[in-house]
């Protein structure tokens, strides 16, 4: 690992000694048996603030070392001005305002008459450099055209009417990688299973018993009473400190356990994200998020699952402006968090995936925008994964309605994804076997 | 050390301060101290009828929502004929515009959503009848439906407000509404639900979620119960039978047989001795204790509780108020194992907060945002099935958004915003009203049984009474904001 990276853990004693009086504590707790309450990973917090390295998996290159990424590109990013088919004349019929020129399109090796938006080109490098690949045509049958329902189905993975009881494909995947055990309890490991960065919470990282870390910048994954007064915060600890004589099963028990993990999940972040980069990142929303996750993929947390998201592609109007900004913005946050992740050396265990809710309408409307639309491209990163470009671009002559034909199911990326990066039975979070699009070598290593 | 199943009211004389507050904040959101000692004063009969038979209650300055009824509406005649010959010739710039129109309305639509929302928080806050909002807020999740889905504010303001005219009245009428009721109509796809194609989505959740709950019906009893409810429709915003639609002839439902329509199904439904368990089940639930939905995992205790109750709704025509009264005056209610051992959902640390110190509003926008963290959108419940609650509110992102809500709502201080002492603009001396000895032990501890209740030891309060006689100044507005900051990051806090 990088030897000139410092966390600022051994000199802060404040973050030591709160763990260390949280482990005295929880050693004093006479009435209640210790298996039953020790917060799920203070076990684990003797190696974690040795400030050395620690995964969730003894053995490093297993798979529980692995982190997926998932970009969320909310609003509906226009595929036809992401990948553009300039070698088809339909596509400039159609979009006779908006239309990228064929002199402007970045070239994609091995692919005919296809090519990236200009704003792409740190894309293009990763992908020449056998760190990213495009996904075409995208989609699933009978597309929804509004924003909520289209996105509830990316998150939950099914197309059908059944309920989903508010899970998403990542949280049953973090149920089936981190079951309970036969007294109810999950994992050490599972407090920090999955990090969702945002403002709201997205059903895609709700698991049935695990729950995601939410926040929206993890300075906030705290307790904000302390910034009001110095001496508040002296008080907190004392009562953080009071034990609770309650039986293991009663509700309070449950209630100040989980505060326990959560002071040590937010020691761990705040710790974790108080570190410098080797990378500059840029100025842009995505970027924050990545360098906040590639932070906390350098400190070793035990997360399997980052979430970020980054909005605003919904271009109704005047998109030639908007879209490219936000582009740049994508793929520049690519570039900076994979240069950072191979500088420190976690590129190999960190794979990503970008997806958009859906694509828009061939056709462009008088605005110079795009309406809703159904199939569009998704992005995977990472030098685990086939680079290039994997799946048929969808026909711009056989349309429905005015819309593109999905070729490839959304569901497909998420088994390949689980089954070979994960090493989480992707039949378990999909209800069904959907075929591997190769974007990973089939898993041998797990 | 067990629980007592007795639903025999407690004696007038064991109505004392702890049982008003454990009303108060079960029933209601709590109340301030010197409210409390109102409560009590007036005697559990009287506490319990003012709570629960609120329909009397003028509610001044609580304004409906008044949405505009017209942002999703139904094409004209004139509109969809103008707009199938655009079709037909290809004329883009009517298509174009009618798209703009079309994305126009959906935005306007979210604005009124969110309005929507802030008013419901603000009415929960300001009411004098909390225990209409609880019930309403009950049935909200019982009868879950969500905006995302149904796209029209306006007809889940509509709904709303059906929820709360039978809140404390008949579960039937409550039942039969919702058959009606234009939002769950679009949002269980029976506006599909046609007599040649019947679409099973609302028939299968009627039974499933709404009235008897998984294992009291068979799949034929679904398909049976959705030819009963072909046609019911939905005009524009009213409800509308289709008789086109709707399927006449005979059906067999759950032993019953003849020309079974939604109106008939739903008796039938309520007919069903697993019908008043499952309500019964769901109130409790949510007034008393966080146990299993799944009867065949409650303790006998609970059975028996839920089973009184449920008789007590089928000899009263499923009418809440009664068995509401009879449960909030029952030993079991007032039994110490229930008492402050049920976890608060996030509406009631919201709300809880502002009504038991007194704090301003703030920023509802905020507030909301928080709600939607904490895991209780208002009007977006997960899914048909509700909110889980329970310890599922419970997680380590969700604890801190709990402690942080309270945190901005008792001094101004939003996380991740610069915090200046002015913000606070509220004074917690206020709180003190009635209360002689104003010295730092008898002052925290007059907090502590109003806001965490008479049952937490004096060794849990013993840190808090320490900070306070450690302030240099004393009981002072500075000193007690600190209190309630360091008493609402307590985990007995987050329990009710």
């Amino acid at each position: 690992m990088c030897k000139h990276y410092h966390p600022i853990s051994t000199d802060t004693p404040a973050v030591f000694n709160a763990a260390f009086t949280r482990r005295r504590f929880l050693g004093g707790m006479a009435m209640i048996s210790a298996a039953a309450t020790v917060p799920s990973f203070v076990g684990s917090t003797t190696a974690a603030f040795a400030d050395t390295n620690w995964y969730t998996s003894s053995k490093p290159g297993t798979p529980e070392d692995r982190v997926l990424v998932v970009i969320q590109l909310s609003g509906g990013n226009d595929g036809l001005n992401t990948v553009v088919p300039f070698g088809n004349a339909n596509y400039y019929r159609a979009r006779p305002g908006i239309g990228i020129p064929e002199k402007d399109v970045l070239t994609l090796e091995g692919a005919d008459g296809i090519g990236l938006n200009p704003a792409l080109r740190p894309l293009q490098e990763l992908i020449q450099q056998g760190q990213a690949a495009v996904i075409n045509g995208v989609g699933y049958p009978n597309p929804n055209r509004s924003h909520f329902k289209s996105m509830d189905i990316w998150h939950s993975a099914q197309t059908d009417e059944k309920d989903q009881r508010g899970r998403g494909w990542v949280g049953k995947a973090m149920d089936a990688a981190y079951p309970l055990d036969q007294h109810g309890n999950a994992p050490e490991a599972a407090a920090m299973a999955c990090v969702s960065i945002g403002n709201e919470s997205l059903m895609a990282v709700q698991g049935a018993h695990i729950k995601p870390v939410t926040f929206q910048q993890p300075d906030l994954f705290r307790w904000i009473g302390r910034d009001v007064h110095p001496m508040i915060s002296e008080g907190y600890e004392h009562i953080q400190q009071t034990s609770v004589d309650v039986a293991p099963a009663d509700p309070l028990a449950f209630v100040q356990r989980t505060s326990l993990d959560a002071q040590l999940a937010s020691d761990r972040v705040i710790k974790a994200v108080a570190g410098q980069t080797d990378t500059r990142f840029p100025n842009n929303p995505l970027a924050k998020q990545l360098e906040t996750v590639s932070k906390m993929i350098r400190a070793g947390l035990p997360t399997r699952v980052y979430y970020v998201t980054l909005g605003g592609f919904d271009t109704h109007a005047q998109q030639t402006f908007r879209q490219p900004q936000l582009l740049t913005q994508f793929a520049d946050a690519m570039q900076a968090f994979y240069k950072e992740l191979k500088a420190t050396g976690h590129d190999g265990r960190v794979v990503s995936v970008a997806f958009s809710e859906f694509g828009r309408r061939l056709r462009q409307n008088a605005s110079n925008g795009t309406d809703h639309g159904v199939a569009g491209p998704s992005f995977v990163f990472g030098p685990a994964i086939k680079p290039g470009v994997h799946g048929t671009y969808p026909s711009l002559e056989k349309l429905d309605q005015g819309d593109l034909i999905h070729t490839t199911d959304f569901r497909s990326v998420y088994a390949d994804l689980l089954d070979n990066w994960m090493a989480i039975d992707s039949e378990k979070v999909l209800d069904k076997r959907y075929e591997h699009i190769g974007l990973l070598p089939p898993r041998v290593t797990a | 050390m067990s629980i007592t199943s007795s639903l025999e009211p407690i004696s007038a004389g064991d109505f004392g301060p702890a049982q008003a507050r454990h009303l108060l904040i079960r029933a209601g959101f709590g109340a301030k101290p010197l409210e409390l000692r109102g409560w009590q004063a007036m005697e559990l009969d009287q506490a319990v009828k003012s709570l629960v038979e609120y329909n009397d209650i003028p509610t001044p300055g609580l304004e409906p929502a008044d949405l505009d009824p017209d942002v999703i509406r139904t094409p004209t005649l004139q509109e969809r004929l103008d707009l199938q010959m655009a079709r037909r010739e290809s004329d883009q710039k009517v298509l174009d515009q009618a798209q703009r129109d079309r994305v126009a309305a959906q935005f306007e639509d979210r604005r009124m959503h969110a309005q929507l929302q802030r008013w419901w928080l603000d009415r929960m806050a300001r009411t004098p009848r909390p225990t209409e909002e609880q019930l309403t807020l009950l049935w909200h999740g019982h009868f879950a439906t969500r905006h995302r889905d149904v796209r029209d504010a306006y007809l889940m303001e509509k709904q709303n407000a059906m929820l709360r005219e039978h809140a404390n009245g008949s579960f039937a009428d409550l039942a039969l509404g919702i058959i009606h009721d234009p939002a769950m109509i679009k949002f269980l796809n029976n506006d599909q639900n046609r007599k040649l194609k019947p679409n099973e989505n609302l028939a299968r959740e009627l039974m499933e979620l709404f009235t008897l709950g998984e294992g009291h019906y068979t799949e034929d009893d679904i398909k049976q119960g959705a030819r009963a409810l072909t046609g019911y429709h939905v005009d524009d915003n009213d409800y509308l039978f289709n008789p086109n639609q709707h399927d006449n002839a005979d059906k067999t439902i759950l032993g019953f047989n003849g020309p079974i329509n939604g109106d008939s199904f739903v008796k039938i439904l309520l007919k069903q001795p697993a019908c008043s368990q499952f309500i019964a089940l769901k109130l409790y639930r949510h007034f008393v204790a966080d146990v299993s939905d799944s009867w065949d995992l409650l303790d006998s205790t609970t059975q028996q509780v839920v089973e009184a109750l449920a008789r007590q709704l089928r000899e009263n025509d499923y009418q809440i108020a009664p068995v509401l009264t009879t449960l909030l005056k029952s030993k079991h209610f007032y039994d110490p194992g229930i008492v402050g051992q049920k976890i608060k959902s996030p509406v009631q640390v919201t709300v809880g907060t502002i009504r038991q110190t007194g704090a301003p509003m703030r920023d509802e926008r905020g507030l909301v945002e928080a709600l939607n963290l904490m895991g209780q959108d208002l009007f977006e419940p997960p899914s048909v099935a509700g909110w889980e609650g329970g310890r599922s509110w419970i997680n380590t992102s969700t604890l801190f958004l709990r402690q942080n809500t309270s945190t901005y709502l008792i001094t101004g201080k939003a996380p991740g915003k610069q915090f200046n002492k002015s913000d606070i603009a509220f004074d917690p001396m206020a709180l003190l009203e009635g209360l002689d000895d104003r010295g730092a032990e008898s002052a925290t501890n007059y907090l502590c049984d109003a806001l965490l209740g008479r049952h937490v030891s004096a060794a849990r309060r013993e840190p808090l009474i320490r900070f306070m006689k450690e302030r240099s100044n004393g009981v002072t507005g500075d000193s007690l904001v600190a209190l309630l900051l360091l008493i609402t990051a307590m985990p007995e806090y987050q329990l009710c």
